[in-house]
């Protein structure tokens, strides 16, 4: 199932700490080109600190990361101009239009002129936003935001495309459809894709490996059916219960949280 | 250079886009020029220093840009809670270009900022001494912009919330702006306040302005200048820095 190019991240023995609390625990992978790989983790289980750590945002405490050779942290530029990322949060710039937020991207990246007009306009044609392109991105719903943000994150034909909790707060047609787009891009450009997600029926549906992870530490790496063959279970769902538990995680929330809820209430983006 | 003219443009684009908030912005020195110039005008002509709306408008035009400028930089603070931030982050770019592009829009704005209120000075009565140095005021316009909004980089590049830029309006662009010699003469002053407003810059940026438009010096042309030009350059500096080291 998987494609199995030669591997494009590599992680070995990666620690995070912060203070006191051990956020990541010396984990380590693989992943290979051309790959969809899905982590899975309860709430407050290292998923975005390993993405940040991935993408530049973040110094590891101990450990090695090479993206296409790169270590993230020495060489970052380098690395920069090989991955693109969706963030948990949007990251568009709400008072510019979506045209401008695609040629600001394209600018930072080093994207030349010719290519970016005609790359601009065929990815927003494929996520249906042409129509829109000179609406200011305030005036998106949710869905049209992350359409345009994973359209944005294709612009620069990244190596490796990283989508943390891409379809948290869409309705299901919105989760589906992007669904699709990532899968068509994968197939046609031969981006590795690094996803983090909460549920399980898109890690079962889209990803060809998932990892597992809890407290900080991967308990589980394979295929969806890897995973449930090691469980005896018949659901993805279930074989994540198996790995994690059953009991809550609380996570004190956060001041971005708050800031996110006084967001929300007040509609700025 | 890409990266510098994109963010310097995304600043200017925000700035002609949200047109109440330029009515909003030149409102309070406005305020200022009106209720403190006419209303304290009769006193300050008593007290045989001449018309204190002359003598003022400098300073609300040193305030403008101030308050602007800072203000622009602090706007960071705004795209790290709302993610625009990190999309410039993680840009394989110089942070040194972003932080760069970003102060140089927030300045021209607050050039902007300043002509305008100029403009406003010029309706509500005041006389520059001599016309032609209308233009030659805006080198203070821009040096005054340029150390304010590096300054402003600088803090928005460390602040994190809203609490800590409450704190830093009001104990320190507050006190820059009234410890400044915007709104009274620095001659004569108790010794203390004497020294506090010596290493305010600001005093400087107004000192030139005020120099230039009505002719009246408190320092020189070359001080006022010289200290300018090494602040805006060290503040450039720092706010180099401490943008390069933000994790998220």
């Amino acid at each position: 199932m998987s494609p199995g190019g030669p591997p494009v991240i590599r992680v070995e023995n990666l620690t995070k700490n912060f203070d006191q609390f051990t956020a990541v625990k010396d984990i380590s992978f693989q992943v290979d080109t051309g790959e969809i790989f899905a982590f899975l983790g309860p709430n407050g289980a290292g998923k975005t600190t390993t993405i940040k750590m991935l993408t530049t945002l973040l110094r590891p405490t101990s450990g090695r990361i090479q993206l296409d050779g790169f270590d993230p942290w020495v060489k970052q530029r380098d690395a920069r101009q090989r991955f693109g990322i969706v963030f948990q949060d949007p990251s568009l710039d709400g008072e510019q239009t979506a045209y401008e937020n695609m040629e600001l991207h394209g600018i930072l990246y080093h994207v030349p002129h010719r290519v970016r007009a005609e790359r601009i306009e065929r990815l927003l044609r494929q996520f249906e936003l042409w129509e829109r392109r000179d609406d200011y991105v305030k005036t998106f719903s949710g869905g049209m935001k992350r359409r345009l943000e994973i359209a944005r994150g294709f612009l620069h034909t990244p190596k490796i495309l990283f989508l943390d909790e891409p379809t948290l707060g869409l309705d299901p047609q919105s989760r589906n459809q992007l669904w699709t787009h990532v899968k068509t891009l994968n197939e046609a450009e031969k981006t590795t894709v690094f996803l983090t997600t909460h549920y399980m029926d898109e890690a079962d549906r889209v990803a060809h490996r998932i990892a597992v992870m809890d407290h900080g530490a991967i308990v589980a790496i394979g295929t969806s059916a890897e995973l449930k063959a090691r469980t005896s279970t018949d659901s993805l769902e279930g074989a994540f219960l198996a790995l994690t538990g059953t009991s809550l995680r609380d996570e004190a929330a956060s001041s971005s949280d708050q800031l996110r809820r006084f967001a929300q209430m007040w509609q700025r983006r | 250079m890409g990266a510098i003219y994109i963010m310097w443009l995304r600043e200017l684009k925000r700035y002609v886009r949200s047109r109440a908030q330029i009515i909003v912005s030149l409102g309070q020195p406005a305020l200022y020029l009106l209720a403190l110039g006419y209303g304290f005008g009769p006193v300050f002509a008593k007290a045989g220093a001449g018309s204190y709306l002359q003598f003022m408008a400098p300073g609300v035009m040193g305030m403008t840009v101030l308050f602007t400028s800072v203000f622009s930089g602090m706007a960071m603070l705004w795209d790290r809670q709302f993610g625009f931030l990190r999309e410039t982050l993680v840009a394989p770019v110089p942070r040194l270009h972003i932080v760069l592009g970003r102060t140089l829009g927030g300045a021209t704005v607050a050039i902007i900022q300043g002509i305008l209120i100029l403009i406003v000075c010029l309706i509500a009565g005041f006389r520059p001494h001599l016309w032609a140095a209308v233009p030659a005021s805006f080198i203070f316009l821009v040096m005054i912009a340029v150390v304010f909004a590096a300054l402003g980089a600088s803090i928005g590049s460390v602040i994190q919330d809203m609490q800590g830029f409450q704190f830093l309006m009001n104990f320190l662009v507050m006190p820059i702006f009234f410890l400044s010699g915007a709104l009274y003469p620095l001659k004569n002053l108790p010794r203390v306040l004497g020294w506090i407003t010596h290493a305010d810059p600001l005093t400087y940026g107004i000192d030139g302005l005020r120099g230039i438009l009505i002719g009246s010096w408190q320092f020189t042309f070359t001080l006022d200048v010289a200290i300018l030009v090494a602040l805006a350059a060290a503040l450039l500096c720092v706010s180099a820095w401490l943008f390069s080291r933000i994790q998220l």
